[in-house]
């Protein structure tokens, strides 16, 4: 049933560990939440799974198959998707061709088709357009599909993020902190969005820093604390766990009353 | 509508270029159309380089020179006839584009421009050194296109001028065509998507190496035609072509009109070309004016002529 296994992954910074001998899985239709203070190694975990680091010690298994290190695009064909915790927008395009981009493993084609605009490549471009709409629609900015993404808030690009990764149709999906900047009646609209994504079958790997959400939503929580995983288990059990309360007691005290209450 | 707007722009275009003559007060200004719709062509593969993949190269003159001088050496040593001369040119150019561009594509920035500068070098200095087949510094003849004869004996009688505005000026149209084509298509999408962020572009699955790889190749095939038509157009060619010069001018049309947008750079080149004519009659201060006019358009127009144009009217509309 695992879609997703992860074992004893780390990687070093110059001489600093940022995360060591981490390890867990994730099945389709499950959401698994890794959390922990600011510099634990939660992006990195992330980056290192996608492809954008190659990991020094581990492996990762996608649907029995070792992709470790293998490059995003690679890993995307494989229905991986994943999106960042710093947006990574594509700027200068409009919302609608945003969300088309992310469409891209079924849209593209010989160049040369493109370039003459050939019937198959407006064939293409027109199955990718009635698609990122349906996407627009479903994250809520089918209206702004026109304007330049750079246009948008905060809070409607993380969700312009969400549908471009969507719009991979991934088995995985990725998120990194997509309510971070949302205020709360967006943070819900996003926390129902994942849930009915994960009710679809997609494997759903989250960091997020909004504990309430997490608890709510996570049937599986990791978390980690330097580097290294010092807890995982149901939501209750570990916001229980004295070594989770002490890590956050010791960093953060804000998000431990959250994380045990 | 996307759609109609490429082809609102096409449509623009092409009445620019056939309504233009009724303005020209000599035939002199024939050829210097022709000048502006040939680098029109180059500013327009550079379109697809720079503004939407968002690779700069300050070699690209190198490919002209490929183009040139296939038209100048393929009919004298292959005996091709010199439209297929042409061809082989854009085969060529994009076949050298294709090898050095793998290499050099993983650079960014300006070691990227350093090493594109060098392959415009070798380019040039080859064409100059080796005499013996090139001609050397002192340039060469260029056969006969043959075409405007032909075009006779059916009964279009053009003038040498005027047959060379139209032939540049309807392939600088099909380049535009094929550029904006490209723009709004899932290659196209993929590459300016690759510009704003490349790890984004991985992961949603953009082979972001074989895409700039194919917008380098696109590129230099524009370039390498430009040059043929240049060659083709004068009779004579000289590797002054492919000089850094003239590579530089490429790249300065293509950001001074607007280097994401296809008219914007052909509007570029066509004010950069007409520019130092105009200027002339304030004879030593010519390239002084030019400086400061090219200064304060960058300065004031940071996206160029033309998107900037369009954000003003639109701001006011």
């Amino acid at each position: 049933m695992t879609l997703l296994s992860v074992d004893g992954l780390g990687i070093d910074f110059g001489g600093l560990t940022a995360v060591n001998d981490v390890g867990f899985s994730v099945s389709p239709g499950e959401i698994v939440s890794v959390i922990g203070p600011n510099g634990a190694g939660k992006t990195t975990l992330f980056n290192m799974i996608s492809g954008v680091y190659q990991p020094q010690r581990g492996k990762v298994i996608l649907d029995g198959a070792d992709v470790t290190g293998l490059a995003p695009n690679r890993l995307a064909e494989r229905g991986l998707s994943r999106t960042f915790q710093n947006l990574q927008i594509f700027q200068r395009m409009s919302v609608l061709e945003n969300a088309m981009t992310g469409c891209h493993l079924r849209e593209r084609g010989p160049v040369l088709s493109d370039l003459l605009s050939l019937p198959s490549s407006r064939r293409r471009s027109a199955v990718t357009r009635a698609r990122a709409t349906e996407l627009l629609e479903r994250v809520g900015l089918a209206r702004a599909s026109e304007r330049e993404a750079s246009s948008l808030s905060y809070g409607a690009l993380k969700r312009l993020e969400i549908a471009r990764a969507l719009a991979l149709e991934p088995r995985i999906l990725l998120l990194d902190e997509p309510a971070a900047g949302c205020n709360a009646v967006e943070t819900e609209e996003i926390d129902h969005l994942i849930a009915e994504v994960a009710k679809s079958g997609v494997a759903i790997l989250l960091v997020e820093h909004d504990m309430k959400m997490v608890m709510r939503i996570s049937r599986h929580i990791v978390v980690l604390d330097r580097g290294e995983k010092i807890a995982e288990g149901a939501p209750a059990a570990v916001s229980r766990d004295p070594k989770v309360i002490e890590a956050y007691l010791g960093t953060q005290s804000v998000e431990a009353g959250d994380a045990v209450g | 509508m996307r759609l109609s707007q490429k082809h609102l722009t096409l449509i623009v275009l092409a009445v620019l270029v056939a309504l233009a003559p009724a303005f020209f007060p000599s035939n002199f200004y024939y050829r210097i159309g022709a000048l502006i719709f040939v680098n029109g062509l180059a500013v327009t593969g550079l379109v697809v380089l720079i503004g939407f993949a968002g690779q700069i190269s300050l070699g690209h003159a190198g490919f002209a020179g490929i183009g040139a001088y296939a038209c100048a050496l393929a009919p004298g040593y292959l005996g091709l006839h010199p439209g297929l001369a042409m061809l082989l040119g854009a085969v060529l150019s994009g076949g050298v584009a294709w090898l050095i561009g793998r290499p050099i594509l993983r650079l960014k920035g300006y070691y990227l421009a350093v090493a594109t500068l060098g392959f415009g070098i070798l380019v040039s200095m080859v064409l100059a050194n080796e005499a013996k087949i090139t001609g050397g510094p002192d340039g060469r003849e260029v056969a006969e296109l043959g075409l405007r004869s032909a075009l006779a004996s059916i009964g279009i009688g053009l003038s040498n001028a005027q047959f060379w505005y139209a032939a540049t000026g309807l392939s600088m149209l099909a380049g535009a065509w094929i550029a904006l084509n490209l723009h709004d298509s899932p290659s196209g999408r993929a590459l300016r998507a690759l510009h704003d962020s490349e790890v984004a572009a991985r992961t949603v699955g953009v082979d972001v190496a074989r895409l700039k790889l194919s917008a380098f190749v696109i590129s230099a095939v524009y370039a390498s035609l430009s040059g043929s038509l240049l060659a083709l157009m004068n009779r004579f060619i000289t590797p002054d072509v492919a000089g850094f010069l003239h590579s530089i001018e490429l790249v300065t049309m293509t950001v001074f009109g607007g280097v994401g947008s296809v008219p914007g750079a052909i509007l570029g080149a066509a004010t950069l070309t007409l520019l130092p004519q105009a200027l002339t009659v304030l004879q030593q201060y010519e390239n002084l004016i030019l400086g400061l006019i090219m200064m304060l358009v960058m300065i004031f127009m940071r996206e160029g002529l033309l998107p900037s144009i369009m954000r003003r009217l639109k701001g006011k509309g």
